[in-house]
């Protein structure tokens, strides 16, 4: 029996339009917001968009976007596997510095081998980093959240010292790291940045962001690796039951989400940053990864997508201020959002607001179908 | 000795007056956690805490009003997480990352509005939280000195542990604090003794951004004079790790507390004299907190129902 799904039917049962009605309904409040404090919305969202939607502004987003996806991906591949990753800012911290270490102290080295050796590099730091956790949860029970909160402030405070360290830190007065050589910059050439009309920090680590979007999608769905792992994340024991060594696994989880993150880091920095300033206090796009893989449903595809939403909010939001709205409403907003997306079993009960008598035929046409299941069954 | 009198006296008194905020989140995080529901926003719910205490005190002019106004506006969003979480069955760590989100750029914009800037304006020594025992001890001799120095402390401080004597007796001693634990290890159980798990999650979700946001409101009204966006920068973080630290009890928290009380106390002290990297002592505590966890505690024992949001059977 097919029976014709009515709209609100529809809106129930389908995830993407629940993070669509969220992001709505994050604006609606962002909204409020607005109005209560005396401002135009229209102006506000106005310049939000227009911020955005031009050549170089848009540039401007896919460059910001680069870290808050390959970030995302490392959440979200911690998601699948049953990990709540909230280390990946530890892990982006290192990776980042692991990158500049190399891009600075083996600057001499040609393009072609400082990029890949950097990106190495910086995998192996955030690896390092999720190992290091996933040790301590698997040989002595201990949390992995807390433990993970402890390496995002070992994470920090090693990332200043090595930036105060003579040989990192800067030949002037800045409280930073040396630039990284030319050789480890992802920026495309001065020439063509300008005649394309881009931003100045424009470079291609979205590509590289997109092929890991690719990989991270083909190990989740298309390896026994990826099997094994969403195994022990959907039910550890079943999993063990099933011959998965359970323990391997978590690590294997931790390394893999943990390199993710360290690449964060290192594009961030050989995309934008170019150098590593003396933080005062935690940056938080390993934070913003959660977001991102939470707003993405921790499918590879939809992080991409979500990655970009969030760096255009994030550029978008900077330019607020020019028309006189604070720009922490980017937060309320984002926070609305995610708020949303985790109360989306409401969006779930909204076939429930039909007429009473439609719904009680329904549940006659359910008690029906149920009973004719379980008689084709025995 | 007078010296090492004097310091020691320091470090004392450093280490109550960082140990305080974490102590009153930690105690927040334990009726949350122990009544099943992971609280993540502990952070959020400091910020928002730490913002209306210092900005009520500033335009009541009275620092006991403004840090229980800190106390509800953790509250209010401890209802939040709560709606979300103990009503609807949301995610707990999403809706607490949400409530992280939420509560610095609420009261971060409210900030701009009020004050067109992201900081507040400094309160007035009358305005703050007060020192109990000023002038009380006898400076000149070196045991008053030193009983000076540790009890500069402010009242806030002294309350919470009082208020740790309070919850740990709640906990273990009464009849809610039995029902409180049974709904973070069985709650289907307690349903069918006749106890309402919903209610008695909602509450402490609530009473657990009650004392969050004191916690935060210590850290503007007490240890500083303002509320600036990097006033809470990790410690609601912290004070979860305390709590894990503790094994989920008053008790264990506060030893987790002190433990990192004392190291910020520590880095207060060597951070001036000796020629030790700040960068690397301020790692102390965090490295400090994993070695214990490795060599004496141990795995931590989580309430069983922690983090499963209850449905009530129909």
């Amino acid at each position: 029996m097919t029976k014709k799904k009515s709209f609100l039917d529809i809106v129930s049962e389908n995830r993407f339009i629940h993070i669509l009605l969220s992001i709505l309904l994050g604006f609606l409040v962002g909204a409020v917001f607005l109005s209560v404090m005396g401002l135009s919305v229209g102006a506000a969202y106005g310049r939000l968009i227009t911020s955005v939607t031009t050549r170089k502004g848009f540039s401007y987003v896919i460059v910001y976007s680069v870290p808050y996806i390959v970030a995302g991906l490392s959440v979200a591949f911690s998601f699948k596997t049953g990990v709540f990753n909230i280390g990946a800012e530890g892990q982006f911290v290192v990776g980042s510095m692991a990158a500049a270490c190399v891009g600075i102290l083996a600057g001499n080295l040609p393009k072609p081998i400082l990029i890949p050796l950097c990106f190495i590099a910086a995998m192996a730091a955030g690896a390092i980093w999720g190992i290091i956790v996933g040790f301590l949860k698997t040989r002595w029970g201990i949390n992995e959240v807390l433990s993970m909160i402890m390496f995002n402030w070992i994470a920090f405070y090693l990332s200043n010292f090595i930036a105060g360290i003579p040989a990192i830190h800067s030949d002037g007065t800045a409280e930073a790291t040396k630039n990284i050589s030319p050789n480890a910059s992802m920026l495309f050439s001065k020439d063509f940045i300008k005649s394309a009309g881009l931003c100045p920090t424009a470079n291609w680590g979205i590509l590289v962001a997109i092929a890991m979007t690719v990989l991270v999608w083909f190990v989740i769905e298309k390896t026994t690796l990826g099997y094994e792992l969403k195994a022990v994340g959907s039910n550890k024991f079943a999993a063990e039951y099933g011959g998965i060594n359970v323990n391997r696994s978590i690590l294997t989880a931790l390394a893999i989400s943990g390199a993710l993150a360290g690449l964060a880091g290192a594009l961030q920095l050989m995309g934008m940053g170019n150098r590593i300033s003396v933080f005062s206090s935690q940056e938080g796009f390993g934070f913003a990864g959660i977001v991102v893989a939470l707003i993405g449903c921790s499918n590879p595809f939809g992080v991409l997508i979500a990655g970009i939403f969030y760096g255009a909010l994030m550029f978008g939001g900077s330019k607020l201020n020019l028309v006189g709205a604070p720009t922490q409403l980017i937060n309320v907003i984002v926070g609305t959002v995610v708020f949303f997306i985790a109360i989306s079993v409401i969006f779930e009960n909204l076939k429930n607001l039909k007429p009473r008598a439609n719904r009680n035929t329904e549940a006659a046409a359910n008690k029906k179908t149920a009973e004719q299941k379980e008689g084709s069954k025995s | 000795m007078t010296n090492f009198m004097n310091n020691f006296g320091v470090i004392l008194y450093a280490t109550l007056i960082y140990t305080t905020p974490l102590l009153y989140a930690a105690l927040g995080s334990c009726f949350s956690e122990v009544s099943g529901v992971v609280n993540i926003g502990i952070e959020g719910m400091m910020t928002a805490g730490a913002f209306t205490g210092t900005v009520v005190a500033y335009f009541t002019g009275n620092p006991w009003i403004g840090f229980l106004c800190g106390g509800l506006a953790g509250a209010f969003f401890g209802m939040l997480h709560a709606i979300a979480t103990v009503n609807l069955g949301a995610d707990q760590t999403i809706a607490g990352t949400a409530i992280n989100m939420l509560g610095p750029g609420i009261v971060i914009m409210i900030a701009k509005v009020l004050f067109n800037s992201t900081d507040t304006i400094p309160l007035e020594a009358s305005m703050k939280i007060p020192r109990l025992f000023r002038g009380v001890f006898d400076t000149s001799t070196v045991f008053g000195r030193f009983m000076d120095n540790v009890f500069a402390n402010y009242a806030s401080t002294y309350l919470v542990f009082i208020a740790v004597a309070i919850v740990w007796f709640v906990f273990y001693k009464t009849r809610f604090g039995l029902r409180l634990r049974a709904c973070g290890e069985h709650p289907q159980a307690c349903e069918t003794l006749g106890i309402n798990v919903i209610r008695m999650r909602f509450l402490c979700v609530c009473i657990s951004g009650f004392l969050a946001g004191l916690g935060g409101a210590c850290v503007t009204m007490a240890i500083s004079t303002q509320f600036r966006p990097i006033s809470i920068v990790g410690q609601g973080f912290i004070a979860i790790a305390a709590v894990i630290f503790g094994k989920f009890r008053p008790q264990g928290a506060l030893l987790g507390c002190l433990l990192f009380g004392f190291c910020s106390g520590l880095k207060v002290v060597l951070g001036g004299s000796s020629g030790i990297n700040m960068q690397l002592i301020s790692m102390i505590p965090y490295v400090v907190t994993v070695i214990v966890l490795v060599l004496f505690v141990g795995k931590s024992r989580v309430p069983s129902a922690n983090g499963k949001p209850y449905i009530k059977a129909k």
